[in-house]
């Protein structure tokens, strides 16, 4: 590769190159890392990506709207909900469908699992990446709970393909409703476990505060959002930025932190955990009865031509899936914006001049996904 | 052949301390190897090893087999001689220290007047052969555990010698037994509890475990200086490591918790063994413990611990032994 070859006939003789993944314990995926060391303090560093690419924006070029549907979901796996609920509701903005008020509860309630999910798991593996063995089996077997209930509705464990175009593909039960019910309960009882483990830890708080700091102005440079930016003091989360679904009717709080580093973002997330239980709990009491599917929904869905945008809030930070249609059921271009993307870019001048262990700490606080990056 | 007849006991005993030596080490190995696993397995809320016998007990022994029949595998550009040496320095000198521990106050290879030394002089061949894996494996992630392991060994060595040295000053011998001989009202972790602090933090240091495991750190190095380690060469490393762990915590025993002191079992002459054993597992038990509860330290907090917090408390603990040793 040719940047290969440039960052490798640096005539600084006295730093040499680290080839860090695509098959490395703390890249998460097959992210590919080279980091120019001076010692053990890291100069530069130049991600590399591409190596697990697929197209997904081409192929929504070729096939009807409704189809790409299960594509969404393969883009960031934690976050798969959330996902198919940003596409799901660019089509019914595009095609001008009203959504029953029962599916954009069962929406909220599912999303919001998914996105407890994907934080227990950054959770877990961000502390095996710090050298914490143990907090991962914990947040496992929270998470487990997680799959077992969604697998129930959905029918898929990870990757789901639940939201349909004007609705939902499966009515929610009591069972769902009692379970998801217990599981905020337990949730909320192992939240003083998880601070007097981990976020109390003194190790831990060495190693994550002022490490990695990043400012609103950097943030702004880079397109950085999610956690990240709301670390940095920015309450900015889709949510309520821009209200989609009901999220409007919630009661709930933006977790923001001061400083930037990456204990800031680290208690961001650790908080929003309990922020998504309180949504979940606020939507299960007021959810109403009703059908799951809206009235009129065309088996070819065609969209009008045009330009059409729809933002989410995924659990790494904005989605924008950005439609331009010439009129037909399959899309002239499909833009995807993931956060990832954007917040990896941050990384070669995020970590300069770091130690090596910190820029495992810091690729770890932005919690990136792979696929989501090279979709 | 009369100078045969004469040495013919002290051939026997050689060879008997030998024997024991490789069982202990062996041993120690199995049993710390299946306690660790099965910890591990408990503190995170799952089984551990269970398909191996009854509760995997029979799991490091299928462990054993494996790696021994595993292929051995030297990197192309590896340097050969050093490669293969490696694990065998890393693994050889364990036997000799053991020859010096007093198990119990008739139990001990040969008691020697400058045991403490033996002990430490070959407890530090092990880092040696961190260094020399580390290099020759031609690997940059190696090489970076080996540096690490070479500066937070010399670093936690200082530490570790000054704290033994206060008590070297209280008993006034270098011999393990004259050591324990000499708590035998009270333990020396009473009159001295920052040595033993001390002591315990250079301790996990020295044998590179969590939240110290630098060498070694995963996330960060791959496996460190062992990354390109395969079969019974890795093997013979992680056998160095529970041996060198049983050493330090023997150490410990003596120094601090009264070697094989105990309160004497009914019909059993050998009970300070039992005291012994129990008071060195105790501690590996806590290795263990912390190994599988804290993150991580990263390399320069390591360092500054060691040379601003550990060195000079140390040295100002030796400062006031050797005062009161004068004193009283």
């Amino acid at each position: 590769m040719s940047m290969d070859v440039e960052i490798l006939e640096d005539p600084k003789h006295h730093r040499y190159v680290l080839n860090m993944g695509p098959q490395h314990p703390s890249t998460h995926g097959v992210l590919r890392v080279l980091l120019e060391l001076e010692g053990e303090y890291a100069m530069e560093l130049l991600p590399v990506l591409g190596y697990g690419h697929r197209c997904h924006e081409k192929i929504a070029e070729h096939k009807p709207v409704k189809s790409f549907m299960p594509n969404t979901a393969r883009m960031d796996y934690l976050g798969a909900l959330i996902y198919n609920h940003g596409y799901a509701q660019l089509l019914e903005r595009a095609a001008g469908i009203e959504v029953p008020e029962r599916v954009e509860y069962i929406r909220v309630i599912t999303s919001e699992l998914n996105r407890i999910q994907s934080h227990l798991l950054w959770y877990g593996a961000y502390l095996l990446d710090l050298g914490a063995f143990t907090p991962i089996m914990y947040s496992f077997d929270d998470r487990e709970h997680i799959l077992d209930i969604l697998e129930d509705v959905t029918g898929s464990r990870l990757t789901y393909c639940y939201f349909r175009v004007g609705g939902v593909s499966k009515d929610i039960d009591d069972k769902f409703v009692t379970s998801t019910r217990a599981f905020v309960k337990r949730l909320r009882s192992r939240f003083p476990m998880y601070e007097d483990l981990v976020n109390g830890n003194i190790i831990l708080q060495k190693r994550l505060i002022d490490v990695g700091e990043l400012t609103p102005h950097t943030c702004a440079r880079y397109g950085i959002t999610g956690p990240l930016l709301r670390g940095t003091g920015v309450a900015y989360d889709m949510r309520r930025a821009e209200p989609y679904s009901i999220y409007s009717k919630f009661d709930f709080e933006i977790p923001t932190g001061t400083k930037g580093d990456c204990m800031a973002s680290f208690m961001v997330r650790f908080h929003e955990l309990e922020q998504s239980l309180r949504i979940i709990e606020q939507a299960l009491d007021g959810l109403p009865e009703g059908p799951i599917m809206a009235a009129k929904v065309p088996k070819k869905l065609k969209i009008p031509a045009g330009d059409y945008n729809s933002s989410v809030e995924a659990p790494r930070g904005e989605l924008s899936y950005y439609l331009v249609s010439d009129g037909s059921d399959v899309p002239y271009r499909l833009k995807v914006r993931t956060p990832s993307y954007s917040n990896l870019s941050v990384v070669p001048e995020m970590c300069q001049g770091m130690l090596l262990s910190d820029v495992v700490s810091a690729m770890g606080a932005l919690d990136l996904v792979i696929p989501e990056i090279d979709r | 052949m009369e100078i045969f007849y004469s040495l013919l006991p002290e051939l026997i005993r050689m060879v008997v301390c030998a024997i024991c030596g490789a069982v202990i080490v062996f041993g120690n190995a199995l049993v710390m190897g299946y306690a660790e696993r099965k910890l591990a397995g408990h503190i995170m809320f799952r089984p551990g090893p269970m398909e191996v016998g009854p509760h995997g007990i029979y799991q490091l022994v299928v462990d054993g087999l494996k790696l021994m029949g595993k292929q051995l595998v030297i990197p192309k550009n590896a340097d050969k001689p050093l490669f293969m040496l490696a694990p065998l320095l890393a693994f050889g000198p364990v036997f000799v220290p053991l020859l010096v521990i007093p198990f119990s106050d008739k139990i001990q290879g040969f008691d020697h007047d400058i045991g403490l030394l033996v002990i430490l002089a070959l407890a530090s061949i092990n880092l040696l052969a961190i260094l020399t894996g580390g290099w020759a494996s031609n690997n940059k992630y190696s090489l970076f555990g080996a540096f690490r392991a070479v500066s937070q060994n010399v670093a936690y060595e200082i530490p570790m010698l000054l704290s033994l040295l206060s008590i070297v000053f209280m008993t006034n011998t270098f011999s393990l037994k004259g050591v324990v001989a000499a708590q035998s009202p009270v333990w020396f972790i009473i009159i001295q509890p920052l040595a033993f602090l001390i002591y315990l933090v250079a301790l996990v240091a020295e044998t590179n475990r969590a939240p110290f495991d630098l060498p070694e750190a995963e996330s960060e190095l791959t496996a460190g200086f062992h990354t390109e380690y395969s079969g019974m060469s890795f093997s013979l490393f992680v056998l160095g490591e529970y041996a060198n762990m049983f050493i330090v915590c023997s150490v410990a025993t003596v120094f601090f918790l009264g070697g094989s002191s105990g309160i004497p079992l009914p019909y059993f002459e050998y009970s300070g063994v039992i005291w012994f054993l129990l008071k060195v597992y105790a501690l590996m038990f806590f290795l263990v413990w912390i190994r599988w509860t804290y993150p991580r330290t990263r390399f320069d907090q390591l360092m500054n611990f060691c040379w601003k917090y550990l060195i000079p408390f140390s040295l100002v603990n030796l400062l006031i032994t050797v005062v009161m040793v004068k004193l009283l």
